[in-house]
């Protein structure tokens, strides 16, 4: 490989690893005209671009419904791993345990991850799997046509006016609860605040659980339903504003603590929350459940970093592993010596 | 009468937690010390304890290993079965009974052998929750002077058992001594004994999963995702021990991960994750396990991802009998998962083959991209058998066909699904390899060489076409059969895994009481090799002898055969749970070959 960045006419953007954000292209998009999926795959490929991650060291991974699809959207110059219905999860799971220097990123559904996957999704939230995982939330199965998904929220309506009736499950409540270490709710029309989370995501060193509402245009983006976009607009209640400061950027700005409070994330990176009404402490465990069930009860969509902790062990960390990869270590270091072999016999005879 | 030396069959029941185990497993290493061939079977129930379990060791001189479906001595010890266990008995078998139990007056026939254990043990331990388990101690003492054992070998059993620890070492001596000296004074000896061999020397004794364990160690495997499940979770737990002992670098850090799943979905899935990741992956399972997989075992054959999993069969259908043996998920593992889909199955047939296949099969699913299913049982799995010491591995590793950046910068391109060499097996690349053109899109959707997705009727079907080629190809791939006895014989044995003890017996009483030879292959892998169909072809008639109702093996065998071949095909299926024995395949064959004078 040239060490010699090349160089792009002038106007276009690099990164710092020279590359062109055509180099985080992924193929053309089958979903819907305006679907919110769409702008979270630019957000996605976006992150990993400015963030200057080659993508070639990232593992993109997915279920089944249209949220899975998107994979194929963004960054074809990346491995990906599109697998069956709710199983997403145990495949990245196995990836990067085999593959610690991969930068895993998981885009799920709320069928996929609510329903289906749920036991897969609370899993890998408690072995704090080092994986960015977005669960692009529309409340409904778009690929299925339009039916109820466990994210729905009571009271809200199909099309044909079926209305939800049992509880909605809140995935980042579930997450908060399991002891997920980042948790972040967005809204797919948000570029500000779903860049920030984004990268915050990218930067944490574990499992970083991302509730992005995505409203479906084709089937739940009516009158009555409450994942259109409309009512998240109308009902978006963000806890602060977020911006996000990589750890290459060696800046110190000053801010002042009594409005903006710093997170320091795995990797060096920090984010900023600035205060808006009154503050959240993203450290606080059940403070942001309380938050999470009065905002629910005010029929509110609470946005913004819920819950962090930097430095909680992720999976390859408490399993000890080395840093080079699993995958590719030398047959002298996985095939012990004869030797072995022959105290082993010994102790058998 | 005059004593038969080294050759008997004895059971001992009594009830599962109450540490019969450690006096079995001290019973079967004596005999094996003094060069006696021995098996060891556990017959358990699905409880941790108050159960009754049954344990039957046979000795043999002759070096049988299958079980012996007579039992010429009991050791009766739980009073919930002991009425029972004796009633089965044929006259005069020898029974050693607690004393307290009193079932000299069930039956007039039998061979009494009363032992007082409370008494015996009593001054041995004086903490009174330790003779519940020291009881079992003192039958071996009994059984030691009743059988000839040799004594100093008993106690260097007890001491390999209890791992030297000097406490428990010294009251489990004391309790077989207790036990041996109330035997001096039985005056009538059973019609018999033990004595000094010379068969056992260089051989080990070990279960197959713990074979299998060490096998898959040396195999490198570096990723282990497994879900408990008997009897299968002593392979796992086998393999984690081996692991730690066997794989940390100086400094302690390992070269494997192990992860326990949430189920045996999520252990498949880490497999294939890791798998595609360029990792040597596997699981441990048992059919209910098997069964969950189906889905992704699918997507692991059609995304063409490496990855290894046993199957340590158990009774089924649904939960079964879950501690007992059959081969049972032959035909649901070959198929597993919707659409056409299959899988190269191994069929290891002794410890040594668990130890063999348990690094094979890491070579075979990384150069067939394929999850590879080893079909073990729980009576090879987790009884003790002897076998010759494992051998180290004769060949490096195949880590299949993986593309590396500088041989794509070298080529320019590649497609991930097409069949370059002709054998039906693409190159892959690994996530993390750096070249902008290394990645792909691995789904389970429908897809073109390129791995991009497709739908058209004609890429669909090159596509499986190729996959069958693939499979064919494999057929010379892996494990061969192996083939036993004089051709010209008109008749021909066929059969697999842990029935091969049985068979083999069996075609010696054969020969030896009926005058009947026969040939015998050994089938070890699905898709067949192509010695299985001419072996077919060359018998007048082939049993197939396999542990399972509906002759399994034997419909694959059609499906692979010309009519005429498949027409001499002779299924002989049968499945109770219990290891298959020698008589009872000596009298199947007999009853349908007595129509054939």
């Amino acid at each position: 490989m040239s060490t010699q960045a090349p160089t792009a006419p002038a106007g276009v953007r690099q990164n710092r690893l020279g590359l062109l954000s055509a180099d985080y292209k992924g193929g053309k998009t089958t979903l819907c005209a305006g679907c919110g999926h769409n702008a979270i795959s630019e957000r996605i490929l976006e992150a990993y671009f400015d963030l200057g991650i080659p993508p070639e060291q990232v593992a993109k991974f997915s279920g089944i419904g249209c949220s899975s699809k998107t994979p194929a959207y963004f960054m074809s110059r990346s491995h990906a791993f599109n697998g069956v219905h709710g199983r997403m999860p145990s495949l990245a799971t196995g990836a990067l345990v085999a593959n610690r220097t991969l930068h895993g990123i998981g885009v799920s559904g709320d069928g996929d991850s609510a329903s289906i996957g749920v036991g897969q999704l609370v899993h890998l939230v408690r072995r704090n799997v080092p994986l960015v995982y977005v669960v692009e939330n529309n409340g409904v199965y778009g690929l299925t046509k339009g039916q109820f998904s466990a994210t729905a929220d009571p009271g809200s309506t199909l099309k044909g006016g079926t209305v939800a009736e049992l509880p909605a499950i809140d995935l980042c409540a579930l997450a908060i609860q399991l002891g997920a270490s980042y948790v972040g709710r967005s809204f797919s029309g948000d570029k500000k605040q779903l860049s920030a989370l984004l990268r915050g995501a990218i930067a944490h060193g574990g499992t970083a659980l991302l509730d992005v509402l995505s409203p479906c245009v084709t089937f739940n983006d009516h009158e009555g339903s409450t994942k259109s976009f409309a009512w998240v607009k109308e009902h978006d209640e963000p806890l602060h504003e977020l911006s996000f400061v990589p750890a290459f950027e060696d800046i110190s700005v000053d801010y002042d603590p009594g409005t903006t409070r710093e997170v320091t994330l795995h990797d060096g990176s920090r984010l900023r929350l600035h205060k808006l009404g009154s503050e959240h402490d993203p450290h606080d465990r059940s403070g942001a459940m309380v938050r999470l069930l009065a905002a629910q009860a005010a029929g509110e969509v609470l946005t913004g970093l819920l819950f962090v902790d930097p430095a909680a062990p992720s999976l390859p960390e408490r399993l000890g592993l080395p840093e080079a990869p699993l995958a590719t270590l030398p047959p002298e270091a996985v095939r012990p010596p004869p030797e072995v072999l022959e105290a082993i016999n010994a102790a058998l005879r | 009468m005059a004593a038969a030396i080294n050759d008997f069959s004895l059971q001992v029941a009594t009830v599962n937690g109450s540490g019969s185990q450690s006096a079995n497993t001290v019973l079967l290493r004596t005999l094996f010390q003094m060069g006696v061939p021995v098996s060891g079977k556990n017959l358990f129930p699905s409880n941790i304890a108050g159960l009754p379990t049954w344990y039957s060791i046979r000795a043999s001189r002759d070096g049988w290993v299958a079980r012996k479906r007579e039992i010429d001595l009991l050791v009766a010890m739980n009073p919930e079965t002991a009425r029972e266990d004796v009633a089965g008995l044929a006259p005069g078998t020898p029974v050693i009974f607690d004393e307290a139990l009193g079932l000299q007056s069930t039956r007039g026939d039998l061979q009494w052998y009363p032992v007082p254990f409370d008494t015996l043990v009593a001054p041995v331990a004086p903490e009174a929750k330790l003779r519940k388990l020291l009881r079992n101690m003192v039958y071996v003492g009994t059984l030691a002077r009743l059988l000839d054992l040799e004594w100093p070998e008993v106690e260097r059993a007890i001491g390999r058992v209890f791992k030297g620890k000097a406490k428990a070492v010294a009251l489990n001596v004391a309790a077989a001594r207790a036990g041996h000296e109330h035997a001096a004074a039985f005056e009538r000896r059973p019609p018999f004994g033990a004595s000094r061999l010379d068969a056992t020397g260089g051989l080990i004794l070990v279960d197959g999963n713990t074979a299998a364990a060490h096998g898959a160690v040396f195999g490198g495997v570096t990723v282990l995702a497994w879900y408990p499940i008997t009897p299968s979770s002593s392979l796992a737990e086998a393999l984690i021990d081996s692991l730690e002992a066997h794989r940390r670098d100086p400094a302690g850090q390992p070269s494997y991960a192990v992860v326990q799943a949430e189920d045996e979905l999520a252990a498949l899935g880490m497999v294939l994750g890791a798998g595609w990741a360029g990792a040597r992956a596997m699981t441990a399972t048992s059919g209910p396990g098997i069964s969950l997989m189906g889905e992704l075992a699918g997507l692991g054959y059609y995304a063409e991802v490496p990855a290894v999993i046993w199957d340590v069969q158990r009774v089924g259908p649904s939960t079964g009998l879950p501690t007992r043996t059959q081969q049972g998920d032959v035909l649901s593992t070959a198929f597993l998962s919707h659409g056409d889909t299959a899988h190269p199955l191994l069929l290891p047939g002794s410890v040594e083959e668990c130890f063999t296949f348990g690094h094979e099969a890491f070579d075979l699913a990384e150069r067939l991209q394929t999850p590879v299913f080893v079909l073990s049982d729980l009576d090879l799995g987790m009884n003790q058998w002897m076998a010759r010491p494992f051998q180290y591995p004769a060949r490096p590793m195949d880590r299949g066909k993986v593309l590396s950046a500088e041989a794509l910068e070298k080529q320019g391109s590649f497609a991930r699904y097409r069949d370059v060499d002709g054998d039906g097996i693409g190159w892959r690349t690994l996530p993390g390899t750096v070249h902008p053109r290394a990645a792909y899109f691995t789904r389970g959707t429908g897809h073109d060489d390129q791995a991009g997705y497709s739908e058209k009727p004609d890429v669909y079907r090159q596509n499986l076409e190729r996959l069958t080629r693939k499979l064919d190809g494999a057929r010379t791939l892996l494990p061969a059969p192996v083939r036993s006895g004089a051709a010209g014989a008109r008749v021909g044995l066929l059969a697999y895994g842990s029935s091969d003890p049985a068979v083999q017996e069996s075609r010696a009483q054969l020969a030896s009481e009926r005058g009947l030879a026969t040939d015998y292959l050994r089938v070890r892998a699905w898709p067949f090799a192509p010695e299985v169909a001419e072996f077919v072809a060359s018998h007048q008639r082939t049993y197939v002898v396999e542990q399972n109702r509906d002759g399994q093996l034997a419909g694959l065998l059609k499906l692979d055969l010309d009519p005429a071949a498949a027409a001499r095909l002779r299924p002989l299926a049968r499945t109770d749970g219990l290891p298959l024995d020698a008589r009872s395949v000596s009298e199947a064959i007999l009853s349908q070959e007595e129509r054939h004078p």
